[in-house]
């Protein structure tokens, strides 16, 4: 298990380092550190001199991957390849485009993300479980068929209408809550509570409908006969015996996604207004900050890759068929 | 009036998946394996009633995919080569010419007759007021608007829906004329057994999906005629023009991206899985990279740099059409480069299968070579997966489409996409009263596409395979 | 009669809906009496499960019971609720499944799942499942039981699985037990003990058994009575012992001539023509009028009665009525052109010390820590048209063997020879060239056809890629010719595989194989996945062709009667190496190691009476990862010794064509 764990740690350094300089092929060699700077600045204050001022403020005036101008391992070190990609593996994110510590921006912005995201998840699983459950049950009647269809409907509907829609009549029409903002502490509850409802429901459709599939799927198998040969009830044939084969897949394509909910849902809280790292991407992106957009790049493919090992320990605690080596 | 066509590139490519489309339709039709299972969809209900949604919508889209500058009249013109303007319009641009060049000044309500907003207005006699004014194009036939608007509405409503009601049935009759003459069967026995629901493909529901449409159109053509179906938006354009235009862009997306990414996934997935080793290990190491980047990160940080290089070389752009095409299909491109790994990694799966069957292994043994093994026994027997696939995407990259847009980082700002439309509504959401009729055109448009793409995709999945049945 | 347990009457299941529903079970009646065997037997598709299902009212979904009854003792259990019938399920009425590996649930230990058939049917022991679970554990015969308790099921072998599922079954001291295919998935050795153990435990409980099976020898190793199944109706009912002495319908007779066995030796078996008719339709005529070749005028035109012969038996056919014209058809020989080849040329193919391994990687970097010794030094020869049976049971590495000559997995030490030229290093070119020379036919008939190619594309791609057979139209003569030698219409070539049979199946992978003309083929158990009038056809069809075309055979299997008939030399594997090798007589006749002995004496044999004695078998065979030191066998060895455990045997030849490793012999 050390072995494997350890195997798989190094075979996420060539992928980090493949999407270190993917990120660096985008951001350095397709448009040069002036491009972005004239970008940045807009078209009207465009001189040589402010470019230069802008490049060297940010530290994009280095050389790309070789400096010829300094010495010894300065050579390697003194380029922007070095500062600003490679030293993303100490999690060192550096300073954004507009001057602030972007490692200290996230471990801010990462709570509020985490408290949508976490409470969407868990209530979403266990409705999702509980619908598809039911459906499953009363599989191959009229209730299946519904199920079913309303689930597609659900699942054709965009997510930003569900969010637009939320608002609109949770806060706009009723008031009860209010339409965006956050604060901290208890103080979140009230900005929190809508958010996470739209959250559930906008995941309702695809949810119940996959775990529906899984659930069927084990129902046709050998071992549920078995079972029913014993003289065992649907009921508890459906909740011993299916229940905790079916949350195999379910379980480990959550596992795979729960680093990621660090991330946060760009949507929601941009339209919600809470200040989480989703928010902070989509700013960044809108205010053009590549320096933050790198960062986030980097940041999400190691917590996908750490996904991928939770999701392969996870396998062997609830699938005892399964030992890594 | 000659004008001179314009092909952009989207164009090209929606012609080329086309022709895709319709050799591979050739194609299937002589394999029973294929066949068998399309027969399948179009006996189904749903089947067929999504396909007659689905093609209407395909129309419209084909229709604005044919470009070209306008000729101006010459008289309005001095010099001697500029006949022709740098405007680039679409065919369906030219049918619904009315909806495109009656704008107001700004925001109106569906079948308004007046602004949303009051403004001052001077009166024959010099006094001001400040009053709601009426529009210069919707419902401008109108003396009085205020009493003859509903009747009149109404007027227009039920012709449109008889008119609809005469063509679907004049269709309907060709059609059953034509069925009746390849069954050999009387017309009558033919409309009949048509109606008891007794043909293998549903006509029925064909008909009666068709009519639906047909009704949906011409009563949505009178009104739109007269009025502003959905209302106006901020500059005054008209929003059901701006919805259909959207249709366009809607299916480019979701259709384009899987033409782009599927030859990479086809090949590089079932190389991974065939010759396994090396291969496999550097097919793998690449589709895991890419697909550890966050996708909307990828996609941002790919159109920020669109962004940079066509802000800097603005000049090389012939128009703004030209210019937000490219932008999509930059969009398509990276979208595909986004999501092959799924279908990759699929493939790859099935062809580690499917290289240990005995046919396989039987091929081997008669020494036929590796790529005569992929083409003959491996390809077509994924095949099925790789059309559920697409399929299957088509929906999903719809919805993205407007969550991209609302980012920022979809489709060019000035092209008609759901996505914009629902973003430029989303700043009113806070005018008293509120601006919704934007928001609800783009959802409703989106909606049907998208259930009718969903429920399409599940009866072409259950066709193919049914092991799968009401997966995903 | 009082000591009847099951009481079966006119029972109908019907499977699917609309028009045409498949009327799997039409009209079955039986009885079973307290403490008895009673056999189902039949071929795939006959409905003899369904049967099962219904009476255990598990149908699937698409299944219904139109009519019928079913009393178990005073219950009619058709007609009980759904919630009194589950005190039945697994109650009064136990039932085991033939597929071990998928019955039991893999997330759950085996303690739980014993647990809840104790708890639900046991009331008195409910507060102690687990010293409950282990008796019942020690019952089946599981050793360490207490430790198997909190083990999944992956961990047991598959003959423990079914040790447990009967294990579950009995949890509710079931009157009746039925076993659907007990031991249809297992290894004979495997086989001999669930079924010793089935018979042992009947003793003990006096509980009966409904046996669902489509092997004859098992029928006559445990059952009593038997009931002959076929197309959805009983058509002959009686005491083993009668039945086997004189089967009377038609379908019954000619599945015992259709069985090779060593009598039969160089003779045509007799087949069974066509195939079951399908159960769509509402039959107005004998169901197997098509396929007898007694059939008369009246066999067309009515079905026949079901007709009571003596106690408990009888049989559903018209020639009940006419006896006098009753052909006797009792087992006729044809014992001509026995010996047609006989050893004299040297060898064509010849292994020598051939190996396949498969490394085991584990650790940070994947290092090779160990192999799979799938293959472990094997010496075989064969001549021109002889047929080798490699005989071994699942998992020992016959058929690696088989691939690893034809290089499909490529050998990892050792040579083999092919007519004098060595194949192992061969690559690219130089092995295409010589790969229309050996040819292979595999176990399953649908794995090996693509479905999406025609089947005349299938004979042709090996002569289109050795490029023989010259133009596309001289090819397409070709294929239309293949297909008339194995027996099969020309129009064939135009259709899909999948609208063939099993048996035609394999039919078009022989006429594949014979297409680009080879002189030695791989039959991989061409035949363990048809039933025995299928086999029958298949392996006359292969007798034929070695004779026409002098082509040598591998005959991979584990079916020692078909060996019997048509092999000419045995070599018994296990573990990745060769036991033991001579010609068939010696071998089968006086078999001399002990892992052979053991082997053919679990064979169920036909004719019961003869006093057999099974070689009861311990465990089960070790993983080829981590063979046992000396001898592989000597841990299930009844003879072993001490010296077995240190080093491994030195084959010692007994005769000019025999060799055997195993210390008892020695120079």
């Amino acid at each position: 298990m050390t072995a494997y764990i350890i195997r798989r740690i190094l075979y996420a350094i060539p992928i980090l380092l493949g999407v270190n300089i993917l990120t660096f092929v985008l951001f350095f060699v397709v448009n040069s550190p002036d491009d972005m700077a004239r970008m940045n600045l807009g078209m009207k204050r465009v001189t040589p001199a402010a470019i230069e001022n802008w490049k060297h403020e940010r530290g994009y005036d280095l050389p790309l991957l070789f400096n010829e101008s300094a010495s010894g391992t300065g050579r390697i070190t003194e380029t922007i390849f070095f500062q600003k990609s490679l030293k993303l593996f100490r999690f060192d994110f550096g300073s954004s485009d507009s001057g602030r510590d972007i490692g200290y921006d996230i471990s801010q912005r990462m709570w509020p993300s985490l408290a949508i995201a976490v409470p969407v998840l868990l209530v979403g699983l266990l409705v999702n479980i509980t619908f598809a459950l039911l459906i499953a049950f009363f599989r191959a009647t009229y209730i299946d068929f519904w199920g079913v269809v309303l689930c597609v409907i659900l699942m054709s509907i965009s997510g930003l209408f569900y969010i637009i829609g939320g608002q609109y009549l949770v806060s706009k029409l009723l008031h009860l809550v209010p339409i965006s903002g956050y604060d901290t502490g208890l103080g979140s509850v009230k900005f929190l509570i809508l958010p996470v409802i739209i959250g559930v429901i906008g995941g309702i459709g695809a949810g119940t409908r996959w775990y529906r599939t899984l659930f069927l799927e084990e129902i046709n198998k050998d071992y549920v006969r078995t079972a029913r040969a014993k003289g065992l009830s649907e009921a508890v044939v459906l909740f011993r015996h299916v229940l905790k084969n079916a949350m195999i897949p379910i379980l480990t394509g959550v596992v795979v996604v729960l680093p990621l909910l660090f991330m946060g849902s760009l949507i929601t809280e941009s339209f919600f207004g809470i200040p989480g790292l989703g928010s902070y991407t989509i700013d960044a992106i809108n205010s053009q900050d590549f320096a933050i957009v790198r960062s986030m790049v980097f940041l999400g493919s190691v917590l996908y890759i750490l996904g991928l090992l939770l999701t392969d320990i996870s396998y062997t605690l609830v699938d005892p068929r399964v030992r890594l080596s | 009036m000659i004008s001179q066509l314009v092909i952009l590139w989207t164009d090209a490519l929606v012609f080329l998946l086309l022709l895709f489309a319709t050799l591979f339709g050739i194609y299937a039709s002589r394999k029973a394996h294929l066949r068998g299972p399309w027969r399948q969809v179009v006996r189904n209900k749903v089947g067929v009633g999504t396909l007659v949604v689905l093609s209407f919508y395909l129309v419209v889209a084909l229709l604005d995919s044919v470009h070209f500058h306008p000729m101006l009249d010459r008289a309005e013109l001095k010099g001697a080569d500029a006949t022709q303007s740098v405007e680039v319009i679409s065919l369906f641009d030219r049918l619904v010419e009315g909806l495109r060049e009656r704008q107001e000044k700004t925001y109106s309500a569906p079948l308004a007759t007046r602004l949303y907003a009051k403004e001052n207005i001077e009166l024959p006699d010099g006094r001001v007021i400040r009053d709601f004014p009426r529009l210069t194009y919707g419902g401008a036939h109108l003396t009085d608007p205020d009493s003859e608007r509903l009747p009149d509405i109404l007027r227009l409503s039920a012709i449109g829906i008889i008119k609809g009601l005469v063509v679907s049935l004049a269709v309907a009759n060709v059609l059953i004329m034509l069925l009746a003459m390849r069954s050999g069967r009387s017309f009558g026995a033919q409309g009949r057994a048509v109606l008891r629901g007794a043909t293998e493909i549903p006509w029925k529901t064909v008909f009666y999906t068709l009519a639906l449409m047909l009704m949906l159109i011409f009563w949505s053509a009178e009104l739109a005629a007269k009025y502003h179906l959905l209302g106006t938006d901020k500059v005054g354009e008209d929003v059901f023009y701006q919805a259909l235009k959207s249709i366009r862009t809607g299916l480019l997306i979701g259709t384009l991206t899987t033409l782009v990414m599927l030859p990479a996934a086809i090949l590089l997935g079932i190389m991974a899985g065939y010759f396994r080793g090396w291969v496999d290990d550097i097919i793998q190491y690449t589709y895991t990279t890419l697909n550890s980047i966050p996708g909307v990160l990828l996609i941002a940080a790919a159109i920020l740099m669109l962004q940079i290089y066509m802000s800097n070389h603005a000049d090389e752009f012939n128009s703004l059409v030209e210019r937000a095409d490219l932008r999509l299909l930059f969009l398509v491109i990276i979208l595909g480069v986004t999501s092959w790994t799924g279908l990759c990694r699929l493939l790859r799966g099935e062809t580690l299968k499917l290289r240990e069957m005995d046919y396989v292994q039987a091929a081997t043994a008669f020494g036929v070579s590796n790529l005569k093994i992929i083409g003959r026994h491996i390809l077509p027997n994924v095949l099925h997966i790789v059309l559920i696939a697409v399929i299957l995407d088509f929906s999903g990259l719809v919805l993205a489409e407007a969550v991209l847009s609302y980012v920022n980082i979809g489709v060019d700002p000035t092209m008609n996409s759901w996505g914009n439309m629902i973003n430029s509504a989303r700043l009113e959401m806070a005018r008293e009263p509120i601006v919704w009729w934007s928001l609800a055109a783009a959802m409703i448009f989106m909606f049907s596409l998208v259930l009718a793409a969903n429920l399409f995709s599940d009866v072409v999945r259950d066709a193919f395979d049914p092991r799968l049945r009401g997966s995903r | 009669m009082t000591d009847v347990l099951l009481r079966v009457k006119g029972l109908k299941t019907w499977l699917g809906e609309g028009e045409n529903p498949v009327r799997a079970v039409d009209g079955v009646e039986f009885e079973i009496r307290r403490g008895e065997t009673f056999a189902l037997l039949g071929e795939s598709g006959c409905g003899k499960s369904m049967t099962a299902l219904s009476l255990m009212r598990l149908l699937p979904p698409s299944g219904r019971i139109i009519q019928g009854e079913a009393w178990l003792g005073g219950t009619s259990l058709f007609d009980l609720a759904e919630m009194d019938m589950r005190r039945e399920r697994g109650g009064r009425m136990g039932m085991i499944f033939q597929e071990p590996m998928t019955s039991l649930n893999a997330v759950r230990t085996v303690a739980d799942q014993i647990g809840e058939s104790v708890r639900l049917h046991d009331p008195e022991n409910r507060n102690d499942t687990r010293s409950r679970a282990v008796e019942l554990l020690k019952a089946v015969g599981i050793p360490d039981p207490v430790r198997r308790l909190d083990e999944y099921p992956h961990q047991l072998s598959g003959g423990m699985k079914q040790r447990v599922m009967i294990a579950m079954a009995l949890a509710g001291r079931p009157e009746l037990l039925i076993a659907d295919e007990p031991t249809t998935a297992l290894d004979v050795t495997i086989q001999a003990q669930v079924l010793a153990l089935l018979k042992d435990l009947q003793q003990k409980t006096g509980m009966a058994v409904l046996l669902i099976t489509h092997d004859l020898g098992v029928v006559s190793d445990v059952a009593d009575r038997v009931a002959v199944m076929y197309a959805g109706q009983l058509i002959e009912q009686a005491t083993t012992k009668r039945f086997i002495r004189s089967p009377a319908h038609p379908y019954s007779q000619k599945l015992f001539q259709s069985l090779p066995t060593s009598g039969k030796r160089g003779g045509r078996l007799a087949v069974i023509k066509g195939s079951v008719p399908k159960l769509t339709q509402d039959f107005k005529h004998c169901r197997f009028v098509d396929r007898c070749d007694q059939s008369m005028d009246i066999c067309t035109r009515s079905e026949p009665d079901w007709r009571e012969q003596g106690a408990g038996g009888g049989v559903r056919c018209h020639l009940e009525n006419y006896p006098d014209i009753r052909i006797d058809q009792s087992v006729t020989p044809d014992s001509a052109g026995t010996k047609a080849v006989h050893k004299s040329e040297e060898s064509l193919l010849e292994t020598r010390d051939l190996k396949v391994h498969f490394p085991i990687h584990k650790g940070v970097f994947k290092r090779v820590v160990g192999h799979v010794k799938a293959v472990d030094g094997v010496d075989i020869s064969i001549a021109p048209g002889r047929t080798l049976a490699l005989v071994g049971e699942s998992g020992c590495g016959k058929t690696t063997v088989g691939k690893g000559i034809l290089q499909l997995v490529r050998p990892t030490g050792g040579s083999a020879r092919f007519g004098g030229e060595e194949l192992t290093g061969l690559t690219g070119g130089a092995l295409r060239k010589r790969r229309s020379r050996m040819q292979i036919i595999f176990q399953d008939p649908v794995a090996s056809m693509n479905p999406r190619m025609l089947v005349g594309d299938i004979i042709a791609e090996g002569m289109q890629a050795q490029n023989i057979g010259g133009s596309a139209v001289s090819r397409r003569g070709r294929v239309l010719e293949l297909l008339e030698h194995v027996g099969l219409p020309a129009d064939a070539a135009d259709l899909y595989p999948n609208e063939f049979s099993g048996g035609q199946r394999q039919r078009i992978c022989i006429a594949r194989a014979l297409a680009v003309e080879p002189r030695f083929i791989v039959c991989d158990e061409p035949t363990s996945a048809l039933d025995v009038s299928v086999q029958a056809q298949i392996l006359n069809l292969l007798m034929d062709l070695q004779q026409e075309h002098r082509i040598s055979y591998l005959f991979i299997t584990h079916n020692i009667s078909v060996v019997s008939y048509l092999a000419h030399e045995v070599a018994v594997m296990y573990l990745g190496r060769i036991v033991e090798r001579g010609t068939v007589e010696e071998v089968l006749d006086s078999p001399a190691h002990p892992y052979t002995q053991a082997l053919l004496s679990a064979v169920p044999a036909i004719d019961s009476g003869s006093g057999r004695e099974v070689i009861r078998l311990e465990g089960d065979m070790p993983s080829p990862a981590t063979p046992p030191s000396g001898c592989h066998f000597h841990p299930r060895c009844l003879q072993a010794s001490d010296e077995c455990r240190e080093a491994y045997p030195v084959s010692v030849s007994l005769s000019d064509t025999r060799r055997v490793s195993c210390f008892k012999y020695r120079r």
